[in-house]
């Protein structure tokens, strides 16, 4: 038997989701399978890519700011959005 | 508006993967205020990435343990490097605007180490863009941070060796790897397995060359799904396979992070990164440059050339010296890895179709950007490379696409928030300033 992974809380739009303390925010939006992060310009759904901050794919809205899903580390609480802004680089 | 005091350190080091982990405690011992500037939540870069349930190698345990025990080392993780500041001494090496969750500033530096690391190469094929397609470190990378593939069907394509390790790392959080399709042929890998024994640190991978999921002279065709990844298609020397799958991960090897020292004016040397001399200074005085952004080569020898420079930064030459050796050693492997995982350029620049999209960021496709002339004219044209990534992907997909030279970035790194900008007096580019 494991000890038991501390786990944290974290809202995925209307829904509370725990993942392992430690994860990234992809794991949560995972669990929404496909993991859809943002709306490109011509209105595709896109997911992770890259998976260390260069591609900006995962750009999703933390507590109603702007930031790299692979790049955050979930804390109890934080509430995690799709990013629907479909310019590249303005939210 | 109160503006901070210039934030201002001896030397700043840029990218705390092994090479900037090394380079620190290298040059800690001398006294100097060191700053280490990180984009990852945590230390490690990408081989040592750490999450849920990761067993950090004692090696990075040691270098983490390191950093928190020198009183001299400032650790800034989750802050990013958006662009250059004015220098408000001339003799500095460089004024850095920085910005992390919650705050932009100007961070000053006498010295300035950059181990800026390197990033996937990713090369676009039909569907690339569907959820469910990611780079092979990319997969890798995100497992360690704790994304739960158990169950889930994986295709791991491209080439290099980051192939085995991340179908290694997929295999142990539970996955099924069904294939590994690497692209070189079979004869290089027996090659490179064979050659292996030279660097003992490295035999271990040999064995993974014979697992019965690896194919060699193989690569992905077209990711197939309508709203995220349900099959793919492989060529497999003159035959074509379909499998399905939940993820494709795809990668061709690494290339060098260099947009930083470029747009600093360091020269570009060989394999695409970063010139750097014996002592690991670049061709701009008082900035170095160590690890992977200096052409990729392995995590021993980012190590090596990370000790380096940080001795040298601290003016520590002979101790730099001391270390030729053992770098000479380790560049004898970075050479091996680049003759035996060569990239077919005519192979793979023939995948993606005309709606293809090459840059992600701004949806521009292949057939548009291919009547284009060079990254200049495509930029201007179809804002390819003005978008997120800042052509940091589909510029090196260009690159091996098109054979265009991708140009650094004129203003700003990283998208950046108005407020940054503002309080460092930098001037704000329309297309890559966001607001929150």
């Amino acid at each position: 038997m494991s000890p038991a992974i501390p786990m944290v809380e974290v809202q995925l739009g209307e829904a509370w989701v725990r993942v392992p303390a430690g994860s990234s925010a992809v794991a949560v939006l995972a669990q929404q399978p496909p993991g859809r992060t943002r709306l490109s310009v011509t209105g595709q759904w896109r997911a992770p890519l890259c998976g260390m901050g260069v591609c900006h794919e995962c750009r999703v809205l933390i507590d109603g700011r702007e930031r790299l899903a692979c790049q955050t580390i979930c804390e109890d609480g934080m509430h995690i959005a799709t990013s629907t802004a479909q310019s590249a680089g303005a939210a | 508006m109160t503006t901070t005091a210039p934030a201002r350190c001896d030397l700043l080091i840029i990218g705390a993967g092994p090479a900037g982990m090394a380079a620190a405690l290298a040059a800690a011992e001398s006294g100097m205020r060191i700053v280490v500037v990180d984009d990852n939540p945590a230390p490690g870069g990408q081989i040592w990435r750490n999450g849920p349930g990761v067993q950090l190698p004692p090696l990075a345990r040691q270098h983490r343990e390191g950093l928190a025990r020198h009183a001299n080392i400032e650790v800034l993780s989750g802050t990013r490097v958006v662009g250059l500041g004015d220098r408000a001494n001339t003799g500095d090496a460089a004024a850095l605007i920085l910005e992390n969750a919650t705050r932009g500033w100007t961070q000053h530096a006498s010295r300035l180490i950059l181990c800026t690391g390197a990033r996937e190469l990713l090369l676009p094929f039909p569907g690339w863009t569907l959820p469910g397609v990611t780079g092979a470190g990319g997969l890798q990378a995100l497992i360690k941070a704790g994304l739960d593939v158990r169950g889930q069907r994986i295709v791991i394509a491209g080439t290099g060796p980051l192939l085995l390790a991340a179908a290694s790392t997929a295999r142990k959080a539970g996955a099924q790897v069904l294939r590994v399709a690497e692209h070189t042929s079979w004869g290089a890998l027996a090659a490179f397995a064979a050659q292996l024994v030279r660097w003992p640190a490295k035999a271990w991978q040999a064995p993974t060359l014979l697992r019965p999921s690896l194919r060699a002279n193989a690569h992905v065709l077209e990711a197939l799904g309508n709203t995220q990844v349900e099959a793919v298609r492989l060529q497999r020397g003159s035959r074509t396979e379909q499998l399905e799958c939940e993820r494709i991960a795809c990668g061709f090897g690494l290339v060098p992070n260099t947009h930083l020292g470029q747009m600093l004016g360091c020269t570009l040397g060989e394999r695409h990164g970063l010139q750097v001399d014996a002592g690991m200074r670049t061709t701009v005085p008082g900035i170095y440059a160590a690890g992977e952004c200096t052409g990729f080569g392995g995590s021993e020898r980012a190590l090596v050339q990370g000790a380096m420079a940080g001795h040298a930064a601290a003016g520590e030459a002979d101790a730099a010296q001391a270390l030729q050796n053992q770098l000479a050693r380790w560049n004898a492997f970075a050479d091996a890895l680049h003759r035996h995982f060569p990239l077919r350029a005519e192979t793979l620049a023939a995948l993606p179709r005309p709606d293809t999209f090459v840059c992600r960021c701004e949806d521009v496709a292949h057939g548009v950007l291919r009547q284009r002339s060079n990254w200049i004219d495509a930029k201007l044209h179809t804002r390819c490379g003005m978008g997120a990534c800042q052509g940091r992907i589909c510029g090196a997909a260009a690159q091996v696409l098109y054979g265009w030279t991708p140009q650094p970035a004129r203003h700003l790194l990283s998208p950046a928030r108005i407020a940054t900008l503002a309080d460092a007096g930098g001037k704000p580019s329309h297309e890559s300033a966001t607001q929150t």
